[in-house]
């Protein structure tokens, strides 16, 4: 049996360790805020942190976690970037039907807690990763620049 | 198609049902579907508190419930439908509780299509009227209420925040006091609403009810319902489309720890496992034989050619205005015609769909824009009555028509009927978009007459499959459908004597809406013919069109804002994409709104596309919440330039093509243009706004590339080859 910290709690796991994390998460976990949308690491919204790392959680088997600390949308805003993201995630709406956002946020958390100011640039190579069929990165990119201020 | 009796009403419908401006939309219905009659079971979460109406609970004590008739799909109606109730009622947003609506068309049935679903950007045209007059309404019983109690008149007394008072004496008391007699007041009829300038809502940046819980991880979409006991099911159909399974040895997939069963249908194989991931991994460890069936044969080029051919066999006349025909063959022609793809609708959230059959009954957890079908759907595969099926409906992760279809979920019922517990059934997204039912292919052919630089005869052409036809039969009237020719029997423009025709071919591939329907391709190709116009005619596209539109101010008025916000006619700065730059523009009146477009774009050598401007001017009438308004715009305009750089389903060999992300793009933030959007000032009667922004800025970028390279492309989406320096 495995063991792994999520959102700072220690969690016996079932599954088999080549199980990716995405589905731990979801099916076993009951953390349903991370999201499921190719599996093939195309997309991002099942983006989680793993030590403060953005990662796609649909490709990270759960055996190799190890003793890393996995942090999720559930968690994110218990550190600073992640709460300054989701509150500016609502100051400027830049959400729709919200799908994808669990994965932007945990991007733009992870991107800004490495980068406190990024510029264009760096937003478009922290972010060209999560996909948004909504269409909403006209304000992702204000969100990031907003929370960056904040 | 509907067989319901009360549906077949000719009269009814064809006066609800065909409304003129892209209304004409609504949930696609699953095949030999019949509706329920009657009034359904409860949703999950209930409404709470004393029913003043369908729409409005007030409970003794917390929030007031108001129940949302059209669904949220990301498109801000439970906000703007909260804000019609609330305003008329006196409460605030934060004092409401967002209920979504169940299976129940008496109540809940789309005042314009009469089913009960949510599509063709038509809610706040259709409930705002209606939500406002249950919010006062509700409001009217409450204050009625509390002057009986008082016994003072009820002109006496004034209402804010959920709260009654009476001035004269000081006396006040919330509505969750009054709630329980009020509820046993006949309900007064016409109950005045307030006029414009009273609004203290409505037309005001609202923040959105639905978010806050999806920053955070808490929103509960379809795809994350969880029940005791539940299994999970991956599921698979044929590579070639309508094959069936021949044979499939259950074994391998049965041999793998959690696993619980293999559920082999006709059409489909399943998996059922502990969890997702067990699922799809034995799901591909079976070696299934399948019978490809009448398509192995169906090939991408055939298609084309087939539609091409039809469109030029009998179609019916749509619109007639003097002698079209006649002055088309006296020369001075220019004529093109445009093809637009299959496509895929690709929301994030897969199809997915969880059910419980047990004892008789059934119940469904899903996001569906059409519950009253999935309800139906469920019925009938199980062979039980509507109403012992439950659907509790939820947020959706994305709509855009591909959750109109209740196809998924019959599905899922089938596959559930045979699974012993609740079970989770997820689409995988290659299975996503194999099963998917597609934008249909489209053909238009235009020809245009051209004397001392006037338009005086005008000739579309219009073919593609009936959506309408399929399973709203009375909408289907007189062989013409009226979504499929919409954008193109009433452009805004004069363009002399008309001849509008449309004809149904449809080619075996499962077709539905998709954001933008019709218009997508009709007010594509009236936007690129324009612009084969003037470039043949040396007109300026922007002067081309105000010369068109000198008997329609308003759109003209459109076009000038988006002309002047873009800069028209200034040089365009260097880009570090590419060196050929061009400008575009397009107009379109559809969905009851007026757009106007300028796209900017740099083209490189290689024929690659970035769009890198967009500005868009909206005349969308009076507006509920201004900011959802300019999101709408700003998505529509990122789904429709992936649409018209990106996107397209093709088949060979009976197989779709596409299988994921990696060969069905969608844009990236590193591809996005800046989008400007600019909203007149209207009192109009509100139009819709889901969908135009995706219509308006394909034909834009089009122009733009047409602009930049001299090379006008008619077959979508555009091809870098055709475009590349050395063509």
């Amino acid at each position: 049996m495995t063991a792994i910290s999520v959102n700072r709690k220690t969690y016996e796991i079932n599954a088999t360790e080549d199980t990716p994390l995405l589905w731990v998460l979801r099916d076993e976990l009951g953390l349903t805020g991370t999201k499921f949308g190719c599996g093939i690491a195309q997309c991002g919204v099942c983006t989680v942190h793993v030590d403060g790392m953005a990662v796609r959680s649909c490709q990270m088997p759960v055996g190799t976690v190890g003793e890393r600390a996995i942090t999720t949308i559930e968690g994110v805003g218990e550190t600073s970037a992640g709460a300054r993201v989701q509150k500016a995630w609502l100051d400027l709406e830049v959400v729709q039907c919200g799908y994808c956002q669990p994965g932007q946020i945990m991007s733009a958390a992870a991107l800004l807690a490495a980068n406190p100011d990024p510029d264009d640039e760096a937003i478009d190579a922290a972010m060209a990763g999560n996909l948004c069929r909504c269409g909403t990165y006209v304000r992702i990119r204000q969100g990031i620049k907003h929370a960056a201020r904040s | 198609m509907p067989r319901d009796p009360e549906a077949m009403q000719a009269g009814t419908l064809s006066r609800r049902a065909v409304l003129r401006g892209g209304a004409a939309v609504l949930g696609g219905l699953f095949i030999g579907i019949e509706l329920p009659a009657g009034r359904a079971r409860a949703d999950e979460p209930q409404a709470a508190g004393a029913a003043l109406s369908a729409f409005v609970h007030v409970p003794a004590q917390g929030r007031v419930s108001l129940i949302m008739p059209a669904v949220e799909m990301g498109q801000g109606v439970y906000t703007s439908q909260a804000m019609c109730m609330a305003e008329e009622l006196d409460v605030g947003l934060d004092q409401i509780e967002a209920i979504h609506a169940p299976p129940d068309r008496e109540h809940y049935g789309h005042p314009i299509f009469y089913v009960q679903a949510t599509g063709g950007s038509t809610t706040t045209m259709a409930w705002t009227e209606p939500l406002r007059r249950a919010g006062a309404t509700a409001r009217a019983m409450l204050v009625a209420a509390a002057a009986a109690e008082w016994s003072v008149p009820t002109s006496e007394l004034v209402t804010a925040r959920g709260v009654i008072t009476h001035p004269g004496s000081g006396r006040a008391q919330r509505y969750g006091d009054v709630a329980d007699r009020a509820a046993r007041m006949p309900t007064p009829a016409d109950v005045p609403l307030k006029s414009p300038e009273q609004f203290r809502l409505i037309g005001t940046r609202a923040r959105r009810i639905d978010t806050p819980d999806k920053v955070v991880g808490k929103a509960v979409y379809g795809i994350d319902v969880r029940l005791p006991g539940m299994t999970f099911a991956a599921l698979t159909a044929s590579p070639v489309l309508g094959g069936k399974v021949e044979h499939v040895d259950e074994a391998p997939a049965l041999a793998m720890p959690g696993v619980r069963q293999v559920v082999v249908l006709d059409d489909i194989v399943a998996v059922v496992a502990d969890n997702t991931w067990i699922a799809e991994q034995a799901l591909r460890a079976l070696d299934i034989a399948w019978s490809p069936g009448a398509n192995a044969a169906l090939d991408q080029a055939q298609l084309w050619a087939d539609t091409e051919t039809a469109a030029t066999g009998p179609g019916v006349t749509v619109r007639k205005e003097g002698d079209a025909t006649g002055k088309l063959a006296a020369g001075a022609l220019v004529e093109a015609a445009y093809e637009l793809p299959f496509l895929a609708h690709t929301s994030l959230e897969t199809q997915n769909c969880t059910l419980h059959v047990h004892d008789g009954a059934c119940e469904i957890w899903v996001g569906t824009q059409v519950p009253g079908y999935a309800q139906a759907g469920a019925a009938q595969v199980l062979g039980i009555p509507p109403e012992k099926v439950t659907v509790h409906n939820h947020l959706i992760g994305g709509g855009f028509g591909g959750r109109l279809e209740a196809g998924p979920i019959v599905t899922a019922t089938r596959i559930a009927q045979k699974v012993a517990g609740p079970v989770k059934v997820i689409w995988s997204r290659e299975q996503d978009i194999r099963q998917d039912m597609f934008r249909p292919l489209y053909h238009n052919r235009l020809k245009a007459r051209i004397e001392n630089d006037r338009i005086t005869a005008w000739h579309h052409r219009v073919t593609g499959p009936s959506i309408l036809a399929r399973w709203l039969p009375p909408a289907f009237k007189d062989g013409i459908d009226s979504d499929a020719i919409d954008g193109a029997a009433e452009p805004p423009y004069a363009l002399g004597d008309m001849l509008v025709e449309y004809v149904r071919h449809e080619n075996g591939v499962p077709f539905s809406f998709w954001r933008g329907v019709g218009p997508n391709s009709t007010v594509f190709s009236v936007e690129s013919f324009l612009d084969l116009i003037a470039r043949k005619s040396g007109a300026d596209p922007v002067a081309l069109r105000r010369g068109l539109l000198q008997k329609n101010p308003r759109a003209r008025a459109v076009l000038d804002a988006a002309a002047a916000k873009a800069g028209w006619g200034t040089p365009l700065a260097a880009s570090a994409f590419g060196a050929r730059r061009g400008r575009g523009v397009a107009l379109m009146h559809a969905f009851g709104s007026l757009l106007a477009c300028v796209a900017e774009v740099a083209v490189t050598d290689g024929g690659d596309v970035r769009v890198t401007k967009v500005v868009v001017a909206a005349d969308i009438g009076r507006i509920i919440n201004p900011d959802t308004v300019v999101a709408q715009v700003e998505g529509g305009v990122v789904f429709g330039i992936a649409t018209v750089l990106h996107n397209r389903i093709t088949f060979a060999g009976g197989r779709v093509e596409q299988t994921n992300f990696n060969d069905y793009r969608l844009l990236r933030i590193n591809e996005m243009p800046t989008i400007e959007v600019e909203l007149m000032a209207s009192t109009e009667k509100s139009g819709g706004i889901g969908e135009p922004g995706t219509v308006i800025v394909q034909p834009a970028v089009a122009n733009a590339v047409f602009a930049a390279t001299g090379v006008q492309l008619t077959r979508m989406p555009l091809d870098a080859s055709l475009i590349a320096r050395s063509v």
